[in-house]
């Protein structure tokens, strides 16, 4: 019996972790182009409406975007609709025509998404719209959720 | 001494802080990042009205008017209707199957035009324009089906069978400026 021995298995297995960083990286990649980069802080409030015939934008990069709603003013109450574009909101409806027009240089195939909330008065977007088209920028698109 | 044969060490980098750069960076997109669901019903708009130029003239029976007001009632060429209407009354303009000579002489020739007042509320011209594009999606997809068997969403993009199908009903909609 002493010359038996308990035979234990003396190394140890270790999974090769070797291939983390790549599932990882496959995973950042994904993301990286998948998602754009938030920074535009909205200043107007956006309840967008539905639809059932939309579609995609696919090309995100060629996207720019209109919000228009109203203003958020402070202790949570609502002003005016507001017309914002980047960061700021436009009070001049003819400098509109001026800031479409340099994106279109700098994107021929611009497309613009118009944001607008849906109590918002129809008066104000024809105006904008108008704008567009003395820009050039024929191509837009009215951002709504899709409807079920 | 004996002759042992070095195990040469390969010259190994540490790879092991590879992944936590990966994962700092893949937690820095997380953060940063949205993933912007951009649907929405696409239009191209018409260029911008020259004020010497007279509008080219256009007959009467190839435009359907259809009028929306502040409070959402609808008047299609002077007839007061409701929005389940709308899409077949369109398709039935567009298309008129019967020859019928109030309505369009071909579905080339036929344009809508939407003209809403200034306070009408936004989600109310979304859906008129909703029922708009509703009703060539179906005259798409109904071309498409006889002529090739698929849907008009499953042609490809840009090939001669899309194009022959957007010809025969091409979406000529004109968004008309409110009265002020």
């Amino acid at each position: 019996m002493a010359h038996f021995k308990k035979k234990q298995a003396g190394t140890k297995q270790e999974v090769p972790t070797s291939a983390m960083p790549d599932v990882v990286f496959m995973l950042l990649f994904f993301f990286m182009v998948t998602t754009v980069l938030r920074e535009v802080t909205l200043k107007v409030k956006l309840d967008l409406t539905k639809a059932n015939n939309i579609e995609k934008i696919e090309e995100k990069r060629l996207v720019s975007y209109i919000y228009m709603g109203p203003e958020r003013l402070p202790q949570n109450k609502f002003g005016e609709d507001k017309i914002q574009i980047d960061d700021s909101i436009v009070d001049d409806i003819g400098a509109i025509r001026n800031i479409m027009y340099d994106k279109l240089i700098e994107e021929p195939r611009l497309i613009v998404s118009l944001r607008v909330d849906q109590n918002s008065e129809f008066g104000l977007l024809t105006d904008v719209q108008k704008e567009l088209q003395q820009a050039g920028t024929f191509r837009i698109n009215y951002s709504t959720k899709r409807e079920d | 001494m004996l002759l042992k044969k070095r195990k040469r060490e390969g010259a190994e980098i540490n790879g092991s802080s590879m992944a936590d750069i990966a994962f700092l960076l893949l937690i820095f997109f997380l953060v940063t990042t949205t993933i912007n669901v951009d649907t929405g019903i696409g239009m191209v708009l018409p260029p911008p009205l020259d004020e010497e130029v007279d509008p080219p003239p256009i007959r009467e029976r190839n435009l359907m008017n259809i009028l929306v007001n502040a409070q959402g009632l609808i008047l299609m060429d002077e007839q007061p209707v409701s929005i389940n209407e709308v899409k077949d009354k369109l398709i039935e303009f567009i298309d008129n199957p019967t020859n019928n000579e109030e309505l369009s002489i071909s579905p080339e020739a036929a344009i809508v035009s939407l003209k809403t007042q200034r306070e009408t509320p936004y989600n109310i011209y979304i859906d008129m324009l909703d029922e708009v594009m509703s009703a060539y999606k179906d005259l798409r997809d109904a071309a498409s089906r006889s002529n090739y068997g698929v849907e008009y969403a499953r042609l490809v993009e840009n090939s001669p069978q899309q194009e022959q199908i957007k010809d025969m009903y091409p979406k000529k909609i004109s968004i008309a400026e409110p009265d002020s």
